[in-house]
């Protein structure tokens, strides 16, 4: 399963294994219904969802007095399982996560960031995902089959709402910390001004208030390629094909947006995928080619389309200045200690509009940490540079503890 | 200055009520506001345009917004701090005036701290070798030297009285001493100042 070509997509380094000391070890998925008929879950379109369903990872020991939560948000293609190995990997057919830990165990686990020998850390699936949690793949009980683009549209507002409902099953009151980057970051964002008295603080990386006409563009053309895939069907494509090369096609056009220009000159240049000559051939012949070739092949293996539609849906929608009053106003309602990190070479999210968010606490005379920190590595440098995010995270969280 | 304590953060320190709010430009890597944060209970926030001091001070138990202020503050509202501390920054400044303008505006009251180009080892350094001088408190050679807009006491107090400044409390510090200031007796006398301003 090593893949030459993943390694130059993840910082050389070895992973932490089950056994060692800063890791979080074997894993388990957990799943908890948090909404039934009774209980439905009102959705911002206006729907009521049920029955809902969310799996979610923990790692740590929550503390008597339970104020040692630590609620990690993942972004597009995120799932539940944040940090350690899935021990249950054959059993739910994720057959990915044999060879690598969780999507941030570099910054989760004994002694790291997230400190799980002190913090109980919670991440959950979110809701229109394909890791566990309700979904356009899972069963519509009303019809018998998937809900396909029968699932209703849901917002970052929808998923922290669930995501309140999962803390309030857990028993956590107010949670010690939100965080997470990009998508990840706007829900931390989100939580702080929608429920300001269920956290103390939220660490938002690579995020901002709300994604640029360009974010919206790019996401776009990524949904077109898998609408206009011959396999999408409408959405009811699970017993048959999946549109294998719309969702290839969104993934690669999504992986330029998560690197800079620095970092893709650094990593392939112009270099030829064999050779130093032109092949005088037009498929595959510059690195550059492959890596994305490779980078869409593998998430086919592991993601659905639909989802995809849903979630880059949500992440467009996102607007914490809402409809009239502005980011100031919005700001206003937030309790919580804020740490904003933005990387300079992020070009989705870039580091000017992460700032607009610390402008909006300081005129509500808030206070507020903001960072731009110098990497080439583009938007996914919130994934690649835990040398640099970790001692800050510690030192916010142990200072919000 | 390494090793021991800063004259100007011990007086700043002593300055500075329980419990006041403190806005503080150039933070470096948070010491002062840190303290004062966790002793003196102050709402702090800080301004640092240097990310490695911005990550230090973050490290420090500091809210830090990263900024180079030489390009306004328009973000604080005025009057939204009880002080606004810029400690040996304004001969760095490209716009020292605006940038005191700012703090005088957001701050009830502002301290301000800088190395006094009139001190007498400077001026003598001067006339006596023909070259810049190097001291304790201007410790660069003229080529890697940050100081872009050195200045003495008098200069300063020109432009305090030319703007409608009010000094209400200001000290003087050479030979690891200091005391309330006397001016312009201490004009030669001062190697660093220290001025608490209102407007």
């Amino acid at each position: 399963m090593t893949d030459p070509l993943n390694a130059v997509t993840e910082k050389e380094k070895g992973h932490d294994l089950p056994d060692s000391p800063r890791s979080v070890g074997w894993t388990r998925p957990e799943r908890a219904l948090l909404a039934d008929e009774d209980t439905p879950l009102p959705l911002d379109c206006g729907e009521n969802l049920y029955p809902v369903t969310v799996e979610f990872e923990t790692y740590g020991k929550l503390s008597a007095a339970k104020d040692n939560a630590v609620f990690i948000l993942h972004a597009l293609s995120g799932d539940a399982h944040a940090a350690g190995w899935d021990a249950e990997w054959e059993k739910h057919k994720r057959p990915w996560r044999k060879d690598r830990p969780g999507w941030w165990d570099e910054m989760i686990g004994p002694g790291k960031a997230f400190d799980a020998s002190r913090y109980f850390v919670v991440c959950a699936n979110l809701l229109g995902s394909c890791y566990g949690t309700t979904g356009p793949w899972e069963t519509n009980p009303r019809t018998g089959k998937p809900y396909g683009l029968d699932f209703p549209v849901v917002t970052v507002e929808d998923w922290v709402r669930l995501h309140v409902r999962l803390q309030d099953y857990l028993g956590i009151e107010k949670l010690l910390a939100v965080a997470g980057g990009s998508l990840g970051g706007q829900q931390a964002l989100a939580w702080a001004i929608n429920y300001p008295d269920r956290i103390r603080s939220a660490v938002i990386m690579a995020a901002s208030a709300r994604i640029g006409a360009q974010g919206l563009a790019f996401n776009a053309v990524g949904r077109e390629a898998i609408l206009s895939d011959p396999c999408f069907h409408e959405g009811q494509y699970y017993q048959h094909e999946p549109p294998r090369c719309g969702l290839e096609l969104a993934r690669m056009l999504g992986h330029i947006t998560y690197l800079s220009q620095r970092s893709m000159e650094g990593k392939f240049g112009r270099r030829f995928q064999n050779g130093t000559e032109p092949g005088y051939r037009l498929n595959k012949e510059f690195c550059v080619e492959s890596y994305l070739e490779h980078q869409g092949r593998s998430f086919v293996q592991r993601f659905d389309a639909n989802s995809y539609l849903y979630l880059t849906r949500a992440m467009d929608y996102y607007d914490a200045a809402g409809t009239g009053s502005g980011l100031e106003a919005a700001c206003s309602a937030i309790k919580a200690r804020l740490l904003l990190m933005s990387f300079s070479s992020d070009w989705l999210y870039p580091p000017e509009d992460t700032r607009e968010v610390a402008k909006a606490m300081l005129a509500n005379k808030k206070p507020v940490s903001y960072i731009e920190i110098p990497s080439d590595y583009g938007h996914d440098a919130f994934l690649l540079e835990a040398d640099q995010t970790s001692p800050l995270v510690a030192s916010f969280l142990g200072r919000c503890d | 200055m390494a090793n021991h304590e800063r004259w100007d953060h011990c007086l700043i320190y002593k300055l500075i009520e329980t419990g006041a709010s403190v806005l503080d430009l150039g933070c470096g890597s948070g010491e002062l506001l840190g303290r004062l944060v966790k002793q003196k209970q102050v709402c702090g926030q800080a301004v640092e345009a240097d990310p490695r001091r911005v990550a230090e001070a973050i490290c420090c138990g500091v809210d830090v917004y990263q900024k180079d202020m030489d390009r306004g503050l328009p973000e604080f509202k005025t009057g939204a701090f009880d002080y606004v501390i810029l400690e040996k920054t304004l001969q760095v400044l490209y716009q020292p005036m605006v940038v005191m303008e700012e703090m005088l505006r957001i701050g009830k009251s502002c301290i301000v701290t800088f190395p006094n180009f009139n001190y007498r080892e400077v001026v003598g350094t001067l006339t006596s070798t023909g070259r810049m001088p190097v001291t304790s408190s201007l410790p660069y050679q003229w080529y890697e030297t940050p100081n872009i807009h050195l200045f003495t006491i008098l200069d300063f107090l020109d432009w305090v009285d030319e703007h409608g400044i009010e000094i209400v409390d200001g000290y003087a510090w050479s030979n690891n001493r200091s005391w309330p200031v006397d001016l312009p007796a201490d004009s030669r006398e001062a190697e660093e100042l220290l001025f608490v301003l209102q407007k």
